[in-house]
């Protein structure tokens, strides 16, 4: 098999490149020797924490070509994808007819269990999404990560993190998805943490770590209970088979089974539960605000291409499954769909609330990137697959860039801060802050201000992002995607009266109209009025490569949080639709191929027709986007921009939401929530088990050996002194002895020899008389 | 002709006057001179014992020619143990055997 020519075979070459990056990093360019860190770097640093302690400082030359390794690492995949892109265009049919490739694993008794590749369209367009984003954010890498030690350890972990979610893209069965999906999981953990140094980093890093965790143990459960049933993971056998679609969905499950559901719906929402954490979902949201302790691009990396976008990825892979026994677009809801819908819409408001009261300019849009996927998981629970999927690729373009200009941002303010120190600025700083540089917080907003000025590309990209974000009706990304989520949810409610798609169109717009909000009220404090503190007046990046590998990626992701909408326009839209859509929404065309051909689900009865028509345009769901964003927009322009809050002004909404303000910005204390009823109990039983199970049990059955071993040990050292060492040494001793005795002998006096010699020849003589006899005298 | 006892008790009161001289003599020349008296009173033995033997003829001449051997034995011995007591003399001006103690341990 030619693997660069077959064009089924060259999927697995996606994830090569990033990973055999990791490889050639870590084990050979990444070599370093440890030195005491000093604040070397120019202009203050993302870790001051690091002064004085000994830190792994990799060569000049290691650090560039380690930074070369993972950018050509990244640039192969982006390569490969593309061709295979083109390949797969060349398929007669893309949908029914893939690009597939896969070999034999592991022998499970009488089946083979299959590895392999799969490239259908909801691959199609991750492989569209993925590698631009990913490129995007190494180039970025290259400027935020310049002065960092460790930007070698950074590039290998951020090139598997890549590897990892290219292994997840194409895979062809959950397993493999599964294997990406934690193997991103670990790199999260290692990214987040990277600034471990800081208690918080790696206390964010474990918690990341652990949250997740508890969600995939309950997905790979669901999994083995996929394949007990179905005796397959493979995606086309599955999800594309209606046969085994309808097995799912008729089949009593062996627990919950005089509940009515089918194991469908058990397998549906333990799988679910794998995306709730890894996606964010409440309850399980609580680590990604706290992974903004990782470096920034590490942040755009989870929230926007990779980690949060996978959980959502693998949903819309396994949607057939969920929708399997229902049929959400008649308003038959299935238990996945309906916990989806419930789950994701809650979220979506949740998170949406807790971002309107961050001060950092990270974790608004943290939050928001949890409400964002809220809105794609209820897009999935009512049905609105190609919505999910149309939201989940314009929110990783503008996600992305949101992240990486408010990591600009941050550095622009650090750069600020140095500045002010280095020229000894006496003239009072507004925000009086106790005169040390670690009471500075340079992510806060409410020390930033009038930014517009000093760095015009981060805002005009900052801008285009955040308007993409709000939806701003018409010409970004996320109006598009958002506006059909709605008008999906509304076509349930006009036409079936259906409960959840009501609940997922009040609770996704009243979310919408947060979320413009929010992101006014945060380019207004980042961006507008006048510099509130002495470091936003000299915030900028600077000059050189740094600057330079921090704006492009604005630059060119800017562009696709506009235009990503275009490819999504519905078909009926007045002037938009035929203009964008001539002929019909091409990213419906498209996506919807990857669900069961209606000619092959009408046969069952359990099935529903996936392939349901595009909502028709309808005044109401759009009129509702156009209100919530706007609306949202002029509030948050009217509140922030036209009266930017002084330099010590509290923020306005203080007083406004009165008591919601503090339930809000403490994240209706559900971290402190958690804290006391899992973290406490654990570290309790934890401590409990040192005390009995450890040291009660193990450590006395460990003692009793150790004793009897000791003991045993002395009675050999005994044996060994009396025994061994008596024989060994007597018979040298005794040797000794006997030679110094005879010794004496040996008096070197000729005639004393003689003389003996003498008397034995006589006693010789006298024997040999005596015994002869016959000479005797008679 | 004498009977046998009469040369060995010469030749034994020989031999006892070369032990003698061996054993309490001091001189390294004198011990040597006492070793020939012995290896001589060897010597009357073997030619008394050939002479008196069932195969004493004048054919069979064995105890001449033992006697020859020891001899010349002898001189050679004498050579060499007056060369190493001239050696021993010129290092140590001494010819006292008890004194050349170079090598004892």
């Amino acid at each position: 098999m030619d693997i660069f020519n077959d064009p089924n075979a060259l999927p697995w070459l996606i994830p090569a490149g990033p990973l055999l990056a990791f490889l050639i990093i870590s084990l050979i360019t990444n070599k370093s020797k440890q030195v005491p860190a000093t604040d070397r770097h120019e202009y203050g640093g993302h870790h001051p924490d690091y002064d004085g302690m000994p830190v792994p400082v990799v060569h000049p030359w290691g650090r560039v070509i380690s930074v070369a390794v993972g950018m050509a690492g990244v640039l192969v995949a982006l390569l490969i994808s593309w061709q295979t892109l083109s390949n797969a265009v060349d398929l007669h049919h893309i949908g029914p007819d893939v690009l597939a490739s896969s070999i034999d694993w592991m022998n499970t008794g009488e089946t083979t269990f299959q590895m392999g590749v799969l490239v259908d369209p909801a691959t199609i367009i991750m492989l569209v999404m993925v590698p631009i984003a990913v490129l995007m954010i190494f180039i970025y890498s290259i400027g935020y990560m310049a002065q960092d030690p460790r930007q070698a350890r950074f590039f290998a972990l951020i090139s598997l993190f890549a590897g990892a979610m290219l292994t997840l893209v194409v895979a062809d069965n959950v397993l493999l998805l599964f294997v990406g999906w934690e193997i991103m999981g670990v790199c999260s953990y290692m990214l987040i943490g990277f600034w471990f140094e800081k208690e918080s980093a790696y206390k964010a890093a474990i918690k990341a770590f652990t949250t997740t965790r508890i969600a995939d143990v309950v997905m790979l459960l669901g999994i083995a209970y996929l394949y007990s049933i179905t005796g397959t993971l493979s995606f086309r056998e599955i999800m594309y088979n209606p046969e085994t679609l309808d097995l799912l969905a008729t089949t009593t499950p062996i627990i919950f089974g005089g509940w009515t559901v089918s194991a469908a719906s058990i397998i549906g929402i333990f799988l679910i539960i794998g995306t709730v954490g890894k996606s964010a979902q409440f309850p399980l949201h609580v680590w990604l605000p706290d992974a903004m302790e990782g470096p920034t691009p590490v942040s755009a990396m989870i929230h926007a291409a990779a980690m949060v976008s996978a959980g959502i990825f693998s949903l819309i892979r396994l949607y057939p499954l969920f929708a399997a026994g229902g049929d959400p677009h008649h308003g038959v809801m299935t238990e996945p769909l309906a916990f989806m819908a419930v789950v994701g819409a809650f979220t979506a408001l949740l998170a949406a609330t807790m971002a309107v009261a961050q001060n950092d300019v990270k974790a608004v849009l943290a939050y928001s990137t949890i409400s964002q996927l809220g809105f794609m998981m209820a897009a999935l629970g009512i049905g609105a697959y190609i919505a999910a999927a149309f939201h989940l690729i314009t929110h990783a373009f503008f996600k992305a860039l949101l992240f990486m200009a408010a990591g600009s941002v941050i550095h622009g303010m650090e750069h600020g801060e140095h500045h002010v120190h280095e020229h000894g600025h006496a003239h009072s700083s507004p925000h009086p802050d106790g005169g040390g540089a670690a009471e500075f917080d340079p992510q806060d907003m409410f020390n930033m201000g009038g930014l517009r000025k000093t760095m015009p590309v981060t805002f005009w990209t900052f801008l285009i992002g955040g308007l993409s974000l709000s939806g701003l009706p018409l010409i970004s990304a996320g109006f598009w995607s958002k506006d059909e989520i709605l008008a999906d949810a509304w076509l349930g409610i006009e036409k079936y009266g259906s409960g959840a798609h009501a609940l997922v169109f009040v609770l996704l717009a009243l979310a919408a109209f947060m979320t413009a909000f929010y992101t006014m009220r945060q380019i207004s404090l980042t961006f507008g009025g006048e510099p509130r503190t002495e470091a936003a007046k000299h915030a900028n990046l600077g000059q050189g490569v740094v600057s330079f590998t921090m704006t492009l990626p604005l630059l060119i992701l800017a562009v696709f949080a506009i235009g990503a909408g275009f490819v999504g326009v519905p078909a009926d839209f007045p002037v938009f639709g035929p203009i964008f859509s001539p002929e019909y929404n091409n990213f419906k065309h498209l996506m919807i191929e990857s669900l069961p051909l209606p000619e092959a689900t009408a046969a069952f009865a359990s099935l529903p027709n996936y392939h349901a028509k595009p909502p028709p345009f309808n005044i109401v769901p759009v009129a509702t986007s156009f209100i919530v964003a706007l609306l949202g927009l002029w509030l948050g322009y009217r509140v922030y921009w036209r009266n930017p809050p002084g330099d010590a002004d509290e923020d306005p909404l203080v007083n406004a939401l009165g008591p919601l303000h503090g339930l809000f910005k403490n994240r209706y204390y559900l971290d402190d929530i958690y804290g006391e009823v899992f973290v406490k109990p654990s570290q309790w039983l934890a401590r409990q088990v040192i005390v009995f199970l450890d040291r009660g049990i193990i450590d006395a059955i460990l003692h009793v050996i150790a004793g009897i071993s000791t003991w045993l040990g002395d009675l050999t050292k005994v044996l060994n002194l009396w025994l061994i060492d008596g024989v060994g040494d007597g018979i040298p001793i005794a040797i000794f002895n006997f030679g110094g005795w005879l010794r004496r002998m040996q008096t070197g006096r000729i005639q004393q020899y003689l003389l003996l010699a003498l008397i034995a020849a006589v006693l010789i003589g006298i024997v040999l008389v005596l015994s002869s006899g016959a000479a005797l005298p008679q | 002709m004498a009977p046998l006892w009469m040369y060995l008790a010469v030749a034994a009161a020989l031999f006892s006057l070369g032990v003698f001289g061996v054993l309490s003599r001091r001189n390294a020349v004198a011990i040597l001179m006492s070793v020939e008296l012995m290896l001589n009173a060897v010597n009357i033995n073997l030619v008394a014992f050939w002479r008196y033997s069932e195969t004493g003829t004048e054919l069979l001449l064995n105890g001449y020619a033992f006697t020859a051997f020891v001899l010349i034995v002898a001189a050679a011995e004498a050579a060499v143990g007056l060369a190493i007591i001239i050696t021993v003399y010129r290092n140590r001006r001494s010819v006292i055997p008890e004194q050349a103690v170079a090598l004892k341990g």
